[in-house]
């Protein structure tokens, strides 16, 4: 298996390298705030994906210049990041929201401490006296 | 104003939330969320009457560009059906759960719960009319992020709701993101976006390691989205610590819809011939049968009402991705009809186990003991639509598992056909339970009494006359199901 095609197409290379940081970090990582940094990171990487494959050779941002030769890059990779940038922040900002409900609920954003809280919480009131 | 109403069913919703924002009174925010709901229901079911007496798609084009530069709505045999069950329920809740929401939900956070109600409805009948691959991402996540903060209200009830809220959230945009990364690598091999011109262009370039990929990216994002084993676990906890409202909203609605997504997906843009289609369909069919006895299973051993539906949800799930797994016209056919009568089902199921909260607190197997006797028109809505779940003839769920089973004989699956009757004769043991605890038992003397009132089965039983008339006049569904599935393989053939 050749080494060249991964050369060449690094930017590839690139984007898998960090979407595998980022969802690593998603499941391997126990603290809220690292899971919400992991998924950003691996919506970065898509971003990442989408833009360097609208890259055009010899092109320029795409912005009309009025001289008929110029070369653009394509402009919908860049439209369609635009709005997954958007949907990344809402995420994020919904996430941080609720971690910090949890901070207030449970006293802790560790994972496991949470599921800890709440088996105790079960095995207390697991009979419903009615 | 009418050539406008492919677009118009989901501007009315997606408009009505900032208005109810803007209108800081609760009950406006109410009647506002009720209206648009039923404008949205009226344009969905007219459109579907006009496709089906038509058969001819109506294309809408926005802001009049056509495809494939500009976004195109399509609007034929295969989300005319679907849309006006989305909307339907919408209304049907919305109108019923007015009491739910008062007193499961702090009233000063009225106005911004409904204006998520309207985002999330919103998005979900976007997902179901758009015909860009790219907006379905657009609205799916629209839909998504306000279910994720309407979970989350539940917390004033259920402290669990934030983590069960914060996995779902997590889990969900992992779910979508696959999507996206799937969709870009589409447009890299084809330069378009529009499912039409990918379907059109995807036969001649698609035999590739990008295509194949592309594949693969997709139909994991959305297996993730419709709760297929093994990732199914966000739903149980999201369903069970939600408000009651949210619970039978979502229950009813939010997976249909990412069935419908896969389907148009799957078999409208790559088409059966595709490679790696074949793989799919077996992860399809395998996976359905164990979600199938995993969700029974896991129900048999549930106290809890609104944890054990939810997971029952994963085994009817199952049963959807069974028929498309199939890979066969009648299959399709089959996870539609499924795909109507399931909602109607669990909608019944969970507005009655919300009247029932609102007056008990949490609805478990003890604490319903002997409450068929003082909710006797509640608890036989929750008897109707256990009695639908597990296929009892006459009722809509009897159609759906014949014709699963009908398609599935058809394709030789003898096992998996035998596999699915013994999961839904399973389901007999979880609706006795329910029926053992409400009827045969006595009520305890220190339980809290339960006074009926019509607002607390109303909602449920609207939706039981729906699945009792399913489940007797058959043909309309079925008709309107075969059609549905037929419009795709068509295409992709």
């Amino acid at each position: 298996m050749s080494l060249s095609p991964l050369l060449l197409q690094w930017n590839y290379v690139f984007v898998i390298g960090l979407m595998m940081i980022g969802f690593y970090t998603v499941i391997a990582r126990g603290n809220l705030i690292k899971k919400m940094v992991g998924l950003n990171i691996f919506q970065t990487s898509v971003f990442m994906l989408y833009i360097s494959m609208g890259k055009i050779k010899g092109g320029t941002a795409p912005i009309l210049t009025g001289d008929a030769t110029t070369i653009y890059s394509n402009p919908l990779p860049h439209v369609l990041i635009l709005t997954a940038i958007v949907v990344g922040v809402a995420t994020t900002a919904v996430g941080y929201a609720l971690i910090i409900r949890v901070r207030e609920t449970y006293g802790t954003i560790e994972e496991d401490e949470i599921i800890a809280a709440i088996n105790a919480q079960d095995g207390q009131s697991s009979e419903d006296v009615s | 104003m009418l050539a406008h109403s492919p677009i118009l069913q989901i501007i009315i919703p997606l408009l009505a939330a900032p208005l109810i924002v803007l209108i800081r009174k609760r009950d406006l925010a109410w009647i506002i969320a009720l209206a648009a709901t039923a404008i949205s229901f009226l344009i969905s079911a007219r459109l579907f009457l006009q496709v089906s007496a038509s058969g001819a798609p109506i294309v809408y084009e926005i802001g009049a560009w056509a495809a494939p530069i500009g976004i195109v709505y399509v609007i034929d045999a295969t989300n005319a059906l679907v849309m006006p069950l989305i909307a339907g329920i919408a209304f049907v809740v919305t109108l019923c759960c007015r009491n739910l929401i008062e007193k499961e939900i702090d009233a000063r956070d009225h106005t911004l719960f409904f204006a998520a109600w309207m985002l999330t409805i919103a998005g979900m009948l976007g997902q179901v009319a758009t015909n860009d691959a790219f907006n379905v991402f657009v609205f799916l996540e629209i839909s998504s992020l306000s279910a994720y903060a309407l979970v989350a209200v539940g917390a004033g009830r259920d402290p669990r709701a934030l983590p069960a809220a914060l996995n779902y959230l997590i889990l969900g945009t992992i779910g979508a993101t696959f999507y996206v990364i799937g969709i870009g690598l589409l447009y890299m091999l084809t330069g378009t976006l529009n499912m039409g011109d990918l379907a059109a262009r995807l036969p001649e370039i698609g035999d590739t390691h990008t295509g194949f990929a592309a594949l693969a990216f997709i139909a994991l994002g959305l297996f993730l989205k419709i709760a297929l084993f093994p990732l199914h676990f966000w739903l149980t906890p999201a369903y069970s610590y939600a408000p009651s409202a949210v619970s039978a909203l979502m229950a009813a609605t939010a997976t249909k819809v990412s069935v419908y997504v896969l389907i148009r997906i799957l078999f409208g843009v790559f088409g059966l011939d595709f490679p790696g289609m074949g793989e799919v369909g077996t992860v399809l069919l395998w996976l359905g049968v164990v979600g199938a006895f995993a969700g029974t299973l896991a129900a048999i051993w549930e106290t809890d009402l609104k944890r054990l539906f939810a997971q029952s949800s994963i085994a009817q799930l199952g049963y959807m991705a069974m028929g498309m797994g199939l890979m066969s016209s009648a299959g399709l056919a089959a996870s539609f009809i499924h795909l109507v009568n399931h909602a109607l089902m669990k909608g019944a199921i969970f507005l009655a186990l919300g009247g029932l909260a609102a007056q008990i607190g949490r609805v478990t197997l003890t604490s319903i003991s002997g409450i068929g006797r003082q909710a006797p028109l509640t608890v036989a809505a929750l008897l109707f639509g256990g009695l639908a779940l597990i296929g009892v003839p006459l009722t809509a769920g009897f159609i759906s598992k014949l014709y699963l089973i009908r398609a599935q004989l058809d394709q030789h699956a003898f096992v998996i056909a035998f596999l699915t009757v013994i999961s839904s004769v399973l389901a007999l043991v979880y609706v006795w339970k329910i029926i053992e605890a409400a009827y045969m038992r006595e009520r305890p003397k220190q339980a809290p009494h339960v006074s009926e009132s019509p607002a607390m089965w109303v909602g449920a039983w609207i939706l039981v006359l729906a699945t009792l008339y399913f489940g007797v006049q058959a043909e309309g569904l079925v008709d309107a199901a075969h059609q549905a599935a037929e419009n795709l393989m068509g295409e992709s053939q």
